[in-house]
């Protein structure tokens, strides 16, 4: 074996067993490295009433009630599986609307309803032109879930 | 919305949109210009070098090992 | 096959020949771009005109990664067959790939406070290009760490791979785990989701992006073997 060869091989075997310990640990974290639970996840994981948690899923549809003369807003977000209400006081992103993904701040209140202190919006990896959106859901293919309710009156100031 | 005022105000978001690009401008601009003048310096000085031992320099850009 | 580019005279003639393309390439592409998407694209339906940000953002964090890429497989390159030019080429990329990802940071929080509510959060997407930021840092900092060259080049060259990890957890985390950053839109099985109108200025200003990266990787790599050859002629002129 000739020098460079056994270079080679080094780098290569050190490349290898540090890509394999990386993985471990990065399994071994998981927990640590999700920024959110879905609510299924809360209703498994049996999270405590109080714990300071991130909760994300899908604002479902016409569940936005908002009391009147107050900020104090409450909706549910699903994963498709469980759902789980949201009770927030503040102002909502831009982009929140029913059908759209979010992640809240909290905790859990003890009658199992989720109370916010922060709302953030996610928001999707499709990008197109506002025409394009409303042609797509006349001709009925839109593909991806429905944003169509502008829950949080209209998005751009 | 009229003209280069709408274009400026970009839908109201202009506090992000103009920073963001401003931002990488400057960036880049910044490490170009700092670049260029790093490289001109150290070209200068080995000009100079050179002048002063000719010689040994064109030894030294021969074939590397 | 690799000796005939380790000559750094016939590199320099290389250089000299590619930079005025890829300089012209670069201005040419990077105006078709900022034009494109700055005026000739249209909003988002649902972002805006916040969208924009996206053709500077998006660039500068493939190139963030393209450049990482690079200097790791200089380094490799340069540890293993000592090749004369790598140890250079990995450290000019360093400088050029930390400022394409702080401009991805930056553009980044102003994209993320007007979409998502925030300018920064702890997600792993997030997290993992500050850590990017961090490796170049650490790099740059390796080779002024040491007073003989060859130390420091093989110091940071370790560095370099070391840091290689991180490429697929920056790529890959929002798939792997809940992040606040969405998944992608471009390099993706079954193609972009991004509108044709949005994708042509986003692939110009990566274009420009990328000649810019090739640019001055060539320049500060000419002024690189400048330096050294400087260096050696101080030294010859101090003994003799």
């Amino acid at each position: 074996m000739t020098r460079k060869r056994r270079r080679l091989f080094v780098v290569l075997l050190g490349m290898a067993t540090l890509g394999i310990a990386a993985a471990l640990v990065l399994f071994a974290f998981e927990d640590n490295l999700v920024f959110f639970y879905s609510p299924s996840d809360v209703a498994e994981r049996e999270i405590k009433p109080g714990q300071r948690i991130r909760v994300g899923g899908l604002v479902e549809a016409a569940s936005l009630q908002r009391t009147p003369a107050s900020p104090e807003v409450s909706f549910a977000v699903t994963d498709m599986r469980r759902s789980l209400k949201i009770v927030y006081t503040g102002i909502l992103p831009d982009l929140f609307r029913e059908g759209q993904g979010i992640v809240a701040e909290g905790t859990l209140r003890p009658d199992g309803a989720f109370e916010a202190r922060s709302v953030l919006a996610k928001h999707d990896e499709n990008y197109m032109p506002p025409e394009v959106a409303d042609s797509l859901k006349r001709a009925g293919v839109w593909q991806h879930r429905e944003p169509q309710q502008d829950a949080s009156g209209k998005a751009r100031p | 919305m009229d003209g280069i005022v709408g274009f400026l105000s970009m839908g109201g978001y202009w506090p992000f949109v103009w920073p963001a690009y401003g931002a990488a401008a400057l960036g880049l601009g910044g490490l170009l210009a700092l670049s260029i003048r790093w490289l001109r310096a150290n070209e200068a000085a080995l000009a100079r070098l050179e002048r002063e031992r000719p010689r040994r320099s064109v030894a030294r850009s021969g074939p590397a090992p | 096959m690799l000796h005939r580019f380790a000559n750094p005279a016939r590199f320099l003639r290389i250089a000299r020949w590619v930079v005025p393309w890829s300089a012209s390439l670069g201005l040419v592409s990077g105006a078709a771009g900022l034009y494109l998407g700055l005026a000739g694209s249209p909003a988002d339906y649902q972002q805006g005109d916040t969208v924009r940000i996206m053709y500077v953002h998006v660039p500068a964090a493939w190139m963030a990664l393209a450049a990482y890429a690079t200097m790791a497989l200089a380094s490799a390159v340069a540890l293993i067959w000592k090749h004369p030019l790598a140890d250079l080429i990995a450290k000019s990329t360093a400088p050029i790939g930390a400022t394409f990802t702080a401009i991805a940071l930056i553009t980044g929080a102003l994209w993320g406070q007007p979409t998502w509510g925030t300018w920064w959060v702890w997600d792993a997407r997030l997290t993992s290009v500050l850590i990017l930021l961090f490796l170049y840092v650490g790099y740059l900092a390796l080779w002024n760490a040491f007073d003989d060259p060859t130390r420091a080049a093989r110091a940071a060259a370790v560095l370099a791979l070391v840091g290689v990890v991180n490429l697929p957890i920056i790529k890959f985390s929002v798939d792997w785990w809940n992040t606040l950053h969405q998944p992608a839109s471009v390099l993706k099985i079954g193609g972009p989701t991004i509108h044709p109108a949005m994708l042509t200025p986003l692939l110009l200003m990566a274009l420009a992006f990328l000649c810019y990266f090739i640019t001055l990787l060539l320049l500060r790599v000419r002024g690189e073997l400048a330096a050294r050859k400087l260096r050696a002629l101080q030294a010859a002129r101090a003994e003799g």
